[in-house]
């Protein structure tokens, strides 16, 4: 079973150039996709264009993380409602393919070769591996309930796993599909950014706070807290992250408190808080770190960030419940 | 206990190998966790003929499925706690007893405590519930009361070996009285049922008027009958003319009186309290917060039943309990008791603002839902009503006032 996925990936990977999909090129169109959890699309904005909406993308039920694979090509969706990573074709803006996965995905990864998907199903409290090519699901792991961020290490052979009901990281051999160890964090868990390596950063929505998790130890080395002018703890609930192409800053999306935070990343410093739209969560950087977008989800709208005056330069209606911002850049 | 829980603690990995690796085709027997599992019960007590749920399916045999008991709740509440417990070598396991007294529970429960039992959910009405808690003082156990909204538990009937899950009475009348605050209902006819809980409901609600700035025009006694020389408290729309209000409040445990009152009113005013909109610790339509994913998993074990104020305060029982025994890494009666106590308990309510025990009453803060039959209309605490350390603390009885001593 173990070696199973390593040769299957290969046989399938093989017939994909025959009978698989093949998508027309598209390179760096520029566009900024936003996943609209209520209105079942994908609402696709042409920065080029004045920032309007050039198409909405209809998707399965509840779209919510997206990610592009290595070229660009394709842009996967996770749709919650539908048990299904819907696979949209970036030059034709269409949905080409369906890959079925356990109840309710939320958040993904693929493999840095796109061969392998590992979703977690926030309602079977499992993280599972797909293969791509295949569709086949080689290995699931059980997880906590809620199940959430998935993160790869650059080797590709770590996963990391949140569950947001039992406030754990789960560090997975993702060869194996075994869980290697369980990292205690604060309340409710929900996504990652990885700075390094050395540690992995985890927002902890209902504490308000960042946990840095040490990956040689295992343990919660540091721990941020953020506080908004104005705010109350209660109100700081902390979900989506980004990190500069640089590597220099991170920002936290606080969730309830309307504001995204920029972090330096190498002091750990909070150096500012921005006024965004209503439960920020979802959020993306231009690769030129010039522009961030932000996904909130109880205001149906994007805030576009001009990160060097760190203000927010536009609000645009996007559809209902915003969910997660990406980049064909 | 606790040798043996940091024993398997420290012995995760190791079982991590035989118990998390579940590959599709065939799910080996976790010999090692077997083996490194520390056991961790807890009990659940409930008492037969509980007068509570008689309306459950009262009305000519039809089944109310919103009147579920609480059990349920601590189920789904066992399996969330059981998902972690995999994980670090935890057995959690409940224990659950039903009983026609109070004398049959005190005395399954002296046999829990000595089988290591430190924890016990209380479906039971006020009355009982002190009775057991006095029966059982003294002793390393604490009752978690996840049904009866009685002020006085959290008053001058309170004690120190129970905490609340369930919301008392006052936080629900403040809940709605914030509500018509803000909307500036201020003006209620309050409409009182036969049942002595439903007298309790209505001084609940004056003090809320008091606290909140409502005025309450005329109470009105309200009858189960049919007779015509009682029809002034029996008919609605009888009960409701001759004055003006903005609003009716009506208690009705019961519930056979209150869900007549919408619509059958004299002036056309909406119906707040036991009916229309009603304040709850859980309804099965509010779907933020995480809180559509404990509906399907509440569902997925009780479906035509959904999860109601009792199940999710039992839920919350369980969740309480098994994160203290996760964090505290000790099966110490003492050290969990300290845990769950503690003012940065952060416990996830699936509503919103965490939750933790107030020290002076032991009861859990949390925000309450304001919901019709069929949508969660608002959330309370509202933003216009600040408290100075945490705006929970403007539903019910805040430190200043209370009238519990342990």
């Amino acid at each position: 079973m173990t070696h199973l996925h390593k040769i299957v990936p290969a046989l399938f990977g093989a017939m994909l150039g025959i009978a698989g999909i093949l998508p027309a090129a598209a390179v760096d169109t520029g566009l900024v996709f936003v996943s609209n959890e209520r209105s079942n699309n994908i609402a696709v904005i042409d920065p080029a264009k004045d920032n309007t909406i050039v198409k909405l993308i209809a998707t399965a039920g509840r779209p919510r993380d997206m990610s592009f694979n290595q070229g660009h090509t394709l842009l996967y969706v996770a749709c919650g409602d539908d048990d299904v990573i819907q696979v949209i074709d970036v030059a034709k803006l269409e949905v080409v393919d369906n890959i079925p996965t356990g109840r309710s995905p939320e958040m993904f990864r693929l493999s840095h070769d796109d061969a392998l998907i590992y979703v977690s199903n926030e309602e079977t409290s499992t993280v599972q591996v797909i293969d791509v090519a295949s569709k086949a699901i080689m290995f699931e792991v059980p997880t906590g309930a809620e199940p959430e961020g998935i993160a790869l290490s650059s080797d590709g052979k770590t996963l990391y796993a949140t569950s947001e009901v039992a406030d754990m990281v789960h560090v997975i051999d993702a060869e194996e599909g075994v869980v290697m160890e369980n990292v205690l964090v604060e309340t409710r868990p929900r996504r990652f950014i990885q700075p390094s390596d050395a540690e992995i950063w985890v927002s902890n929505e209902l504490s308000g706070t960042v946990s840095i998790i040490d990956l040689t130890t295992f343990e919660v080395a540091e721990t941020l807290e953020f506080l908004p002018p104005g705010f109350r703890a209660v109100d700081v609930t902390p979900v989506g992250m980004s990190m500069t192409h640089d590597g220099k800053t991170a920002i936290v999306g606080l969730g309830r408190a309307n504001h995204v935070a920029f972090v330096d990343i190498a002091t750990r410093e909070i150096e500012t808080y921005v006024l965004v739209g209503s439960r920020a969560w979802g959020t993306d950087i231009s690769r030129d770190d010039k522009v961030l977008y932000v996904a909130n989800g109880l205001s149906d709208d994007l805030s576009i960030i001009d990160m060097e005056s760190r203000t927010n330069v536009l609000t645009l209606p996007v559809g209902r419940i915003p969910h997660s911002v990406v980049i064909d850049d | 206990m606790t040798r043996t829980l940091r024993k398997a603690l420290a012995g995760i990995a190791m079982a991590m190998l035989a118990s998390a690796a579940m590959p599709v085709v065939a799910q080996p027997a976790p010999a090692a966790q077997a083996e490194a599992a520390e056991h961790v019960k807890i009990g659940y007590v409930e008492l037969d003929n509980d007068p509570r749920y008689a309306a459950a399916g009262a009305f000519a045999g039809i089944q109310f499925y919103t009147l579920a008991r609480p059990f349920t709740g601590a189920e789904v509440g066992l399996d969330d706690a059981q998902d972690i417990g995999r994980l670090l070598g935890i057995d959690f396991a409940l224990e659950k007893a039903s009983a026609d007294s109070t004398a049959a529970l005190t005395e399954t429960i002296a046999g829990w405590v000595d089988d290591g039992i430190s924890f016990v959910v209380a479906d039971l009405p006020a009355d009982a519930l002190v009775e057991l808690a006095d029966a059982l003082a003294g002793q390393p156990v604490m009752l978690i009361n996840v049904s009866a909204p009685d002020d006085a538990l959290r008053g001058e009937q309170c004690r120190a070996n129970v905490l609340h899950t369930y919301p008392s009475q006052a936080m629900l009348t403040d809940a709605l009285g914030q509500y018509l605050a803000v909307k500036n209902w201020r003006r209620a006819l309050v409409l009182q049922g036969p049942q002595p809980d439903d007298a309790l409901m209505v001084e609940a609600f004056r003090r809320t008027a008091q606290k909140f700035g409502l005025t309450i025009v005329e109470e009105r006694q309200a009858l189960l009958t049919n007779d015509p020389n009682a029809r002034e408290q029996s008919n609605v729309a009888l009960m409701t003319e001759g004055v003006d209000y903005d609003v009716v409040f009506v208690a009705d445990h019961g519930f056979e009186i209150g869900r007549y009152v919408p619509y059958q009113t004299s002036l056309p005013r909406p119906v707040v309290g036991s009916a229309g909109l009603v304040p709850e610790a859980w309804t099965w339509s509010w779907d933020q917060d995480a809180g559509a994913q404990l509906q399907h998993r509440y569902e997925d074990k009780a479906l035509p039943y959904r999860m109601n104020s009792g199940g999710w305060a039992a839920w919350v029982a369980v969740e309480a309990i098994g994160s203290a025994v996760v964090r505290t890494k000790n099966g110490d009666f003492d050290a969990l008791r300290d845990y769950l106590l503690r003012e940065r308990l952060n416990l996830d309510t699936v509503k919103g603002n965490p939750g933790s025990f107030r020290s002076w009453d032991h009861q859990l803060r949390q925000p309450l839902l304001l919901a019709t039959p069929d949508a969660v209309i608002a959330r309370a605490p509202f933003t216009e009503f600040l408290h100075e350390v945490n705006d929970l603390d403007t539903l019910g009885v805040d430190a200043p006032e209370t009238q519990c001593s342990f």
